[in-house]
């Protein structure tokens, strides 16, 4: 064989050690991925009725189907189900207007999303107002996932630039309050984190108030994403030439207009792919909720693994709860690495 | 007047400094206002005298001995224990995989490096909890009853119950085992230094890595081996219908393990990668021009200066697989957070002495693995003159 894919297939072979890796590859191949295959795909059922459709030796598809309703609203009102969507549709508008590259004022855009954005979600799905009331106990699933991480951002995301600034700043006690919460937040395990804002809040907020599961659960979340995110905005302000700095103050700008207008616009979009980073981070942890008894998309398709007629189905139910977390983070990376390599051109400019 | 001193940067300073503290404070003073009278109705009572009460808490695997009479304090032993272990050893295992693999990544062989790439890709898009599960649920319950374990030499077992190893009835033969690795050190040190002068003086090169390792590893595996010979065992074997005798490696330790493993080498692996790549190719090229292979020039010559690069992100690494050892409570691995923020907090519902406890042991232990990285971050720091 000839060209470059004989040239590629002839280096697997180059020497003995080549060969053998090779062989070894081949062999892991073979023994790891092959049967995997063969259960998910080949041997899979994909439609029918109930467990009773389903070949022993395959996949058992059908039990995602039955129960994708679940998966993704948790036990929200079926009749309800578009307030979700829509809170969706929404929001992937308002990304897709930040993304493209050719929209004007992107800086007005995001602060009015930021700010308007979160008050109509909430509304969409708690109800109130002319909707219908849903319990937040009745989210779950890919629902309960999204929103806490698009919340626990929007939370984590400006605390985390005031703190950031806080650690970069003259003053001393500012600068070591910041230091000190963004260490201990980082200091400590998300899941006691969850634990502590479960079981803290009700106690140190005035007697009787009934702070709701989801809120706990956000606040504890966002309180550590918010300190991760700050290390992650500090990366961007110190790579900022101190130049930038010193032209606004040689304008005769205060420190916020300084910060506002010149700092923060540079900084932020040096720091957008560590941003996503901890986005991702965030994603990830939102399965963390399970210990406080919510159920997102790990915990709704862990716990219908109890129920009788679908018992003994757990790679099933895993691999569809990875497959939903695995495209939502490769897909955030893949657009993060494209930012961070659209920001090294712009800078070589 | 007034004016003036509003416009005066020292002053605004060091007021908005004291507004910043003092909301802090009035907000803080709010908190502890509002739990003292929530626990005061709710009838918790305060202070940390329950540690010294007893527990009445059993747990399943303790390194200390443990029983439902011993104190919260001894339970709280017995939690950070357990997560020191599995942290421990998770650092090691993890960082070993994850240098196969990063190294893995940047073979030649395509076919390799496409492998090791794919399985990076996969672990990092992947929550660890599910992990955590997939090994417990669906790989370790799932393992056959104890009638069909897997066994090893009929002495080690592996079933849905746990990992069963036999252990020696007495240890006083094995003090030989230390004893022979520090004549090991001290013997491969010594070569080392022979060879090297050998080298410098005629040009003969010495395998002094692999005699080494062989020392230092060869010369314990014989006290081992002669210690175990010479002990009788404690070989666990089926009884009825479990085992009985040696040592329980429960179900829930072998899962959090085997996920942190799995899920950590896969970041490790990209920061090895990363601090390969970081080394300029003219590194790679003076090791071939003075005649090095491949392997030895990525011995010798890459990693060491790689270290220096890896140190860094490899701490933040190790200080999360340390955090992420929590994650054991999910199913029930009895690490700090499930044997004192879960089931001391419930039997004595004193959550904020038990928050704080719990909190302050993981930032100690966070501070003493930062501090070791720190010393051996400033012992291969580049020296500059």
């Amino acid at each position: 064989m000839s060209g470059p894919i004989g040239a590629a297939l002839r280096r697997l072979v180059a020497t003995p050690t080549a060969a053998a890796t090779t062989l070894l590859c081949l062999a892991l191949l073979w023994w790891g991925l092959v049967p995997i295959v063969d259960w998910a795909i080949v041997k899979a059922t994909w439609s029918g009725e109930g467990r009773e459709a389903c070949r022993q030796d395959g996949a058992c598809w059908v039990f995602i189907r039955a129960r994708l309703g679940q998966f993704l609203y948790g036990m929200y009102p079926e009749a309800e189900r578009w307030r979700p969507d829509l809170a969706a549709l929404l929001l992937a508008l308002a990304v897709a207007a930040l993304a493209w590259p050719h929209t004007l004022d992107k800086g007005k855009i995001a602060l009015g999303v930021l700010l308007l954005y979160p008050p109509v979600a909430l509304w969409l799905l708690a109800g109130g107002f002319g909707l219908t009331v849903v319990e937040t106990r009745d989210w779950g699933g890919v629902l309960l996932t999204s929103f806490m991480a698009v919340f626990g951002g929007l939370i984590a995301f400006p605390l985390g630039i005031l703190l950031a600034l806080g650690r970069q700043s003259k003053l001393p006690v500012i600068r070591l309050l910041s230091v000190v919460f963004i260490e201990f937040w980082r200091g400590v395990p998300i899941i006691a984190v969850i634990f502590l804002a479960s079981l803290l809040l009700p106690l140190i907020l005035p007697g009787g108030l009934n702070v709701d599961k989801v809120v706990r659960a956000l606040v504890g979340l966002a309180l550590v994403i918010a300190a991760y995110m700050a290390e992650a905005i500090r990366g961007g302000l110190q790579a900022l030439p101190k130049g930038q700095y010193e032209a606004g103050e040689a304008l005769g700008l205060g420190y916020w207009q300084k910060t506002a207008l010149i700092v923060l616009p540079q900084a932020l979009r040096i720091s957008v792919p560590a941003l996503v980073n901890e986005f991702i981070a965030l994603v990830k942890n939102t399965t963390l909720v399970l210990i406080v008894s919510l159920f997102d998309v790990l915990g709704i398709v862990h716990a219908a693994l109890a129920d009788p007629k679908w018992v003994g189905l757990t790679m099933e139910a895993y691999a569809f709860a990875g497959a939903v977390f695995w495209f939502a983070c490769f897909g955030l990376s893949m657009w993060s690495q494209r930012l961070e390599a659209r920001l090294a051109r712009e800078r070589r400019h | 007047m007034i004016a003036r001193l509003f416009y005066d940067r020292k002053i605004r300073d060091a007021a908005s400094q004291a507004l910043a503290v003092l909301a802090l404070v009035g907000l803080g003073w709010y908190f502890v206002a509002n739990a003292a009278e929530n626990m005061t109705k709710a009838g918790i009572a305060s202070g940390f005298d329950f540690l010294f009460r007893n527990s009445g808490i059993e747990v399943p695997m303790h390194l200390v001995s443990h029983t439902a009479n011993d104190s919260f304090l001894n339970l709280l032993l017995v939690g950070v224990l357990n997560t020191v272990l599995v942290s421990a050893l998770g650092i090691v295992a993890a960082t070993a995989l994850g240098f196969v693999i990063g190294i893995a990544r940047l073979s030649a062989n395509w076919l390799l490096a496409a492998i090791a790439g794919a399985y990076v890709e996969f672990v990092r898009n992947i929550p660890l909890l599910l992990f955590v599960f997939f090994w417990y649920f669906g790989i370790i319950r799932a393992l056959p009853g104890p009638r069909q374990s897997f066994s090893l030499f009929d002495a080690l077992f592996l079933n849905s119950r746990g990992a069963y190893v036999p252990v020696p009835q007495d240890w006083a033969a094995f003090v030989a085992v230390p004893g022979a690795l520090a004549v090991g050190a001290l013997a491969a040190w010594a070569l080392g230094r022979w060879a090297s002068a050998r080298q410098a003086r005629t040009g003969a090169t010495f395998p002094t890595l692999s005699v080494g390792v062989g020392l230092i590893l060869g010369l314990p595996t014989l006290a081992l081996v002669w210690a175990g010979a010479t002990t009788p065992w404690d070989v666990p074997a089926l009884r009825g219908i479990n085992f009985r005798g040696g040592f329980v490696l429960i179900p829930e330790f072998v899962a959090i393990f085997a996920a942190l493993v799995t899920y950590t080498a896969g970041f490790i692996a990209e920061i090895v990668r990363g601090g390969i790549l970081a080394i300029g190719k003219g590194q790679w090229e003076a090791a071939a021009a003075l005649g090095l292979t491949r392997a030895q020039a990525l011995r010798l010559v890459v990693v060491p200066q790689a270290l220096r690069v890896m140190t860094p992100p490899m701490t933040s690494q190790y200080l999360n697989l340390l955090k992420n050892s929590s994650f054991g409570a999910a199913i029930a691995y009895p690490e700090i957070v499930s044997v004192f923020m879960g089931s001391a907090l419930t039997a004595t519902g004193q959550a904020i002495e038990i928050i704080a406890i719990t909190l302050g042991i993981y930032l100690s232990l966070s501070l003493a693995v930062s501090a070791f990285m720190n010393w051996y971050n400033a012992k291969i720091a580049l020296v500059t003159r």
